[in-house]
């Protein structure tokens, strides 16, 4: 079921947590809200779910499922499936009897029978492989489990739309990796709506169709991950998506200088700041005319497809990181203390219309 | 071999002071605890099993149990109502004055049983203020069993709420959100999900609650009335007894409320044991 926003904002006090906020989600699609902490991300989640509510002064937003206006529906009514971080099992109940909660609590009228809500348990135990744990106790499973009943739990009601809050915050990076896939296979198989609260930008571009960016209480760029990743829209979202180089100078003649440094550049003269991703540097031990960037080898880590590099210099204020290809690291022989020379393969620039200053609580 | 493994397990311990503060809690304990019980089962044992027998069956020390565990069990119950809902308000909402309703709560532990006695006896006198409202709808609480009662409810009343407090307070509101977000009603979610977990806290607190009725005395002796065979406590008996210089009849009757409460306690720390460990799952 498709979800849109009209207009929503929210105030907690004085403070506002969401600047009025529009959003069109499809039906089937798989979408990641993502943003650093205080970002207004999960108060967005909660407010599609109907456990906040959003402002209703000055103007009232509303909230559509599909058709099915929703704005002022409980949570209860609003038919939604919630995984909470914490995954807020009921720990007096087996497993089992958690799945079957939303079953169990029906209106009688419209409550399956028992042996139905046994089978449809079941085979919702059986799609998350935990079958054969239905008889202990939320304790006595490991964290990922826990994930899993508590997504069980969320899908025995059949929701319209599944919406999760940081659903693998607290697992370790490996369980993270593997329940992330799974969702991925389980969404692809149900074709559930769902969106899902994450700070983790690969988490987002790994498993959303589309990634919605926040910051600051309000969205920044809604696009698909490669979109997102390739043609970010402001200063944010660049820095957000990866790890970036910082380059700060000022600008005389085409050629950006800062200390000992020189780039050759083709802007106009003033103060500039360059961007650049750890593998849009190039490390070389020689320097060429228009480009004379002297950096020293402070720290290497060799784990992984690449080798990364942390760079310093009297010029930077803060470390650069160059990923290099092993074969290039051998080449050139690196070693801590040496003295090389970067070369960007490419940099980027946003102009300063992204650092607008956030506006004033309205009082 | 068995006292140098001892020793050197005793070398290995990490935590320092082990010794003096345990022997220090030890002799604290004998003290306060177990000498004033020895001296009790001391005088007992200057009876004989028969001569036991007739004090505690005597039929005023009869009806005094009757009255005293009636009483305590009235009063505990409305405790666990009221205690559960005072912690409740005090732990979901936010409200002017919480702090102070929190700080209240504890009167009854730092007021003097007495006091309090005095004040709910004139209180619920004929001609006190809430006798007077009381005594046309031909309720009468002061001298009859109902005041012991209330007497009761008022001093144990913070055992229920500082049990059940805490234990509501780390119940994360997602429970109540998740089993909402699953389309329960209020009254479900609070009877499925949130009592199952208050539940062990409130038997206890409720239990505590109870036990400390059967030993109340400064409160409940002002507002009782104390008529032999309708509203006298046992620990009452016991008062009567000493004035006597019966020392041995007041141990024999005392003995008995030392059982009662020993044997509830045990049995609300296992029953509780038994619980908290399925709920974290320590039997895996």
């Amino acid at each position: 079921m498709s979800i849109q926003l009209h207009n929503i904002a929210k105030h907690f006090g004085r403070t506002q947590a969401l600047e009025p906020i529009d959003l069109d989600i499809q039906d089937g699609e798989l979408v990641g809200l993502l943003g650093p902490s205080g970002s207004g991300k999960t108060t967005l989640l909660r407010i599609i779910a109907g456990l906040e509510s959003a402002d209703t002064a000055p103007t009232a937003g509303r909230i559509l499922f599909g058709e099915r206006d929703v704005t002022h529906v409980h949570v209860r009514d609003r038919r939604i499936g919630f995984v909470f971080q914490h995954y807020a099992l009921f720990r007096h109940m087996s497993v089992f009897d958690n799945v079957a909660f939303g079953l169990t609590v029906m209106p009688r009228r419209e409550r399956p029978s028992k042996g139905e809500i046994r089978a449809r348990v079941l085979r919702l135990l059986e799609m998350v492989q935990l079958a054969h744990l239905a008889d202990r106790l939320p304790a006595q499973l490991s964290g990922g489990q826990q994930q899993r009943v508590s997504l069980a739990r969320a899908l025995a009601v059949e929701p319209d739309v599944l919406l999760l809050d940081e659903p693998f915050g607290a697992l370790d990076a490996k369980v993270r990796q593997e329940l992330r896939r799974w969702l991925r296979r389980l969404h692809e198989e149900l074709g559930f709506t769902s969106v899902f609260v994450t700070h983790d930008q690969e988490e987002a571009l790994e498993l959303s169709d589309r990634v919605v960016v926040m910051s600051n209480g309000r969205i920044e760029q809604i696009d698909t991950p490669e979109a997102l990743y390739r043609a970010p829209k402001n200063r944010f979202v660049f820095e957000f998506l990866g790890e970036v180089n910082h380059l700060e100078g000022r600008v005389q003649d085409g050629m950006l200088r800062c200390g000992d440094a020189q780039l050759n550049v083709n802007l106009p003269d003033g103060d500039e700041e360059l961007l650049l991703r750890p593998h849009e540097v190039r490390l070389a031990p020689s320097f060429e005319s228009g480009v004379h960037l002297p950096v020293t080898v402070t720290a290497i880590s060799l784990v992984g497809a690449e080798v990364r590099v942390e760079l310093e210099a009297d010029w930077l204020a803060a470390p650069w990181l160059a990923t290099v290809r092993h074969a290039d690291f051998e080449r050139l022989k690196i070693h801590r203390g040496q003295r090389l020379y970067a070369h960007p393969r490419q940099w980027h620039r946003f102009k300063d219309e992204t650092a607008r200053p956030r506006q004033a609580p309205a009082s | 071999m068995r006292s140098l493994t001892f020793r050197r397990s005793g070398s290995t311990r990490v935590l320092p002071g082990f010794g003096l503060s345990m022997g220090i809690s030890v002799t604290f304990v004998s003290l306060v605890l177990l000498l004033p019980i020895t001296g009790l089962f001391g005088q007992l044992s200057t009876l004989s099993l028969a001569q036991y027998w007739a004090i505690i069956s005597e039929g005023r020390v009869v009806a005094s149990y009757l009255v005293t565990l009636g009483a305590a069990a009235v009063a505990a119950l409305v405790n666990a109502v009221f205690g559960l809902l005072l912690a409740w308000v005090l732990v979901r909402y936010e409200f002017p004055g919480k702090r102070l309703l929190d700080a209240l709560m504890d009167l009854p532990f730092a007021l003097p049983t007495a006091v309090a006695g005095i004040t709910l006896a004139t209180l619920y006198a004929g001609n006190g203020w809430m006798g007077e409202l009381l005594a046309p709808l031909g309720i009468q609480v002061a001298y009859t069993w109902v005041g012991i009662a209330l007497a009761m409810a008022f001093t144990s009343i913070p055992f229920v709420v500082r049990t059940v407090q805490p234990v509501l307070e780390d119940l994360p509101s997602e429970i109540d959100e998740a089993a909402m977000s699953l389309g329960a009603t209020d009254a479900v979610a609070f009877r499925r999900v949130i009592m199952p977990h208050l539940w062990p806290a409130l038997v206890t607190g409720t239990g505590l609650a109870f036990v400390r009725s059967l030993g109340e005395f400064g409160a409940i002796i002002f507002i009782a009335g104390n008529m032999p065979y309708e509203t006298e406590i046992t620990a009452l008996m016991i008062f009567v007894r000493l004035q006597e210089y019966d020392y041995a009849g007041a141990s024999a009757i005392a003995s008995i409320v030392l059982f009662t409460s020993l044997a509830l306690l045990l049995a609300i720390n296992v029953w509780q044991g038994r619980f908290v460990r399925r709920l974290h799952g320590g039997s895996t």
